[in-house]
């Protein structure tokens, strides 16, 4: 599609300068390392085929979560989102879980969405946590706002970090968002912001040769088997 | 136990659960209809019917709004106008079950009954689930006070781990069994090997594993869980006829104890383990080493430790180490939970204590697969334990051939 490069630049949102997301490993409870690193805006081809199947699932919001997360990252890979960054999840090379956000402006956060694709390791709480690392000391926010589109989100966000509840309209919309300050942040940091930096050369390399997607059945089974895990 | 002379032998000719785990699509008469219709079809029922139809469920009135169980499933599986009846024993609904069933074949009123078992719990937020098991626990000195079963757990295990000399690391053993049991088990809830690193020795274990009634941590706990499981129980004589193995039910017991535990002498004391062991024991004429394998009912891993000792596997105070020995392992003196138990089978709640009977049956009949049979079994036990511990019903299974 030829884009009008003029009318482009006017389409186009100004972007705050952002400080990288420095990749950690985390030992899984099974054992293996989930490598959590920062994407890049021609990743998002690859994390959209991942995200399609979830589109289709509603068990635990997965459809409403995986739909938004897929348009965030559209928009994001042809420049219509303003200061939005994405991390991923990597096991043995495979993408097993996907958040992303945006900085609002230099102070404020604004928390996008937690997709799990494997489940039962609590991924999604690994890489929540460290989207708020993210937020709170590599952007140096003051504070995150977070709404939560399901049950386990809630709980593992709103209830597990103690979020403030405001009167502050979310960019999602729905309710009035939850907010992370610094200091709710440190004071839950010891007990759910884990990880250890540099990552492992072999491990690195295996996550930055390709990301790895599972099959569209493997994801629908691993998201909504029969099991639920 | 008077009168008991009088009595048949009972076998069980049929078998059959389905998978355990989270089972949005199917409603609890689902279930309990899958699992007692593979039951029927094990024992190789054609067209015949049973005489009688025990159901354990211990929520439906509670979480699906729906009672007389027994009367909907005898008609759904078209077992009309064979006699149905819901027990409900909390967690040990199902032995309970399993020995009205067995009782009622013994006395010689019935010759065929089918027990079945099932809870559908995922219906619920897991908080809901958590509330609904307390319900179990006493209204006034208990329930009003927010006690929890992992609550008590927790209690229970401070006290057995400061009296008893058990360890974390003897917890996170039992987990790491039985989630890797669990993993070649094709009905269990849990499916996933977990690793000592993964759940303990790693920094991110605080994430992975967190505590949730201390000093029990997540893994330590039973999934809540969605399934059914079902058995055909007959005269031994009949069973012999069959084509499968008959497995006999050599021996049962069942003992209580005070509702709450605050009010034992001894709270780490299960007595009401020990006296249902014991009776089972006697009336199958076996002591503990003569027991080839186990399920015990760990809904928590200090339980599969602290039942260890009680039924007479280890001395008070040996159930953890002889964890740590791999004595409790498949292949090891005594293997315990080699289903995965209630921590990876998964535990709804009125299913259990039938499952682990059925599981019991496919080992002895050597059904499992390699990878989770136990070498030539022939006499296992199973503990199923009601409230904490105040209900409890254990049985000897023996394999019988014809």
């Amino acid at each position: 599609m030829a884009i009008d490069m003029e009318l482009e630049a006017v389409l186009r949102p100004p972007q705050l300068k952002m400080k990288p997301y420095p990749p950690k490993a985390i030992t899984l409870a099974n054992g293996k390392t989930l490598v959590v690193r920062e994407a890049s805006r021609e990743d998002v081809p690859t994390l959209l085929e991942a995200v399609h199947p979830t589109l289709f699932i509603e068990r635990d919001y997965y459809d409403i979560v995986g739909a938004r997360l897929y348009a965030e990252l559209l928009g994001w890979y042809r420049h219509r989102v303003r200061n939005e960054y994405c991390l991923i999840g990597q096991v043995d090379g495979y993408l097993v879980g996907i958040v992303n956000g945006r900085m609002v402006d230099q102070k404020v956060g604004m928390s996008y969405h937690t997709l799990a694709i494997d489940r039962g390791l609590r991924i999604g709480s690994h890489l929540f946590a460290a989207k708020m690392e993210h937020h709170i000391e590599y952007l140096g926010q003051d504070e995150v706002l977070i709404v939560a589109e399901s049950p386990i989100g809630f709980r593992r966000w709103m209830i597990e970090y103690g979020l403030e509840p405001t009167d502050i309209q979310h960019e999602l919309g729905g309710p009035d968002s939850y907010r992370l300050t610094r200091d709710l942040y440190f004071a839950s940091k010891p007990r759910l912001v884990v990880g250890s930096r540099p990552v492992p050369p072999d491990v690195w390399e295996l996550a930055t040769r390709e990301i790895l997607v599972a099959s569209e059945e493997d994801i629908r089974e691993k998201i909504a088997g029969l099991k639920g895990r | 136990m008077a009168g008991r002379e009088h009595f048949r032998d009972v076998a069980i000719i049929g078998a059959g659960m389905i998978p355990f785990g989270r089972r949005d699509e199917d409603s609890l008469m689902d279930m309990l209809a899958y699992a007692s219709l593979n039951a029927l079809d094990d024992a190789g029922m054609g067209d015949q019917t049973v005489d009688a139809v025990y159901v354990a469920n211990m929520g439906g009135g509670i979480l699906q709004h729906q009672t007389a169980i027994a009367s909907s499933l005898v008609d759904r599986l078209s077992l009309l106008p064979a006699a149905a009846e819901t027990i409900e024993n909390g967690p040990a609904s199902g032995a309970s079950a399993v020995k009205n069933g067995l009782l009622a074949v013994a006395s010689g009123y019935y010759d065929m009954v089918l027990v079945v078992g099932g809870e559908k719990m995922r219906e619920v937020t897991g908080w809901r689930a958590t509330d609904f098991v307390a319900t179990m626990t006493h209204p006034l000195a208990e329930y009003i006070y927010g006690v929890t079963l992992p609550g008590m757990a927790g209690m229970f295990t401070r006290l057995y781990m400061e009296r008893y000399g058990v360890t974390r690391e003897h917890l996170v053993g039992v987990a790491v069994k039985n989630q890797e049991m669990g993993g070649l088990n094709p009905y269990a809830h849990v499916e996933m090997a977990i690793t000592r690193q993964g759940i303990f020795d790693s920094p991110d274990s605080v994430v992975n594993n967190p505590p949730v009634a201390d000093p029990l941590h997540l893994y330590d706990a039973c999934p809540v869980s969605d399934g059914a499981a079902a058995l055909i129980l007959c005269p031994l004589e009949m069973a012999k006829k069959a084509k499968k193995p008959a497995v006999l039910i050599a021996g049962f017991g069942q003992a209580t104890d005070t509702q709450t535990l605050q009010e034992r002498e001894d709270p780490t004391d299960l007595k009401a383990v020990t006296l249902a062991a014991q009776q089972a024991y006697e009336m199958a004429q076996v002591k503990p080493g003569d027991i080839d394998l186990a399920e015990l009912h760990d809904a928590f891993t200090i339980l599969e430790i602290a039942e260890s000792e009680h039924v007479g596997f280890f001395k008070k105070g040996e159930g953890g180490k002889a964890v740590a020995a791999g004595k409790t392992r498949l292949g090891g003196q005594i293997p315990i939970n080699v289903s995965g138990g209630l921590k990876a089978r998964g535990h709804p709640v009125g299913a259990t204590g039938v499952a682990q009977v059925v599981d019991i049956v496919f080992q002895l009949r050597q059904e499992v697969g390699k990878a989770r049979q136990v070498k030539n079994a022939r006499t296992g036990l199973t503990v199923n334990f009601g409230g904490f511990g105040n209900n409890v019903l254990a049985f000897v299974l023996r394999r019988v051939d014809s």
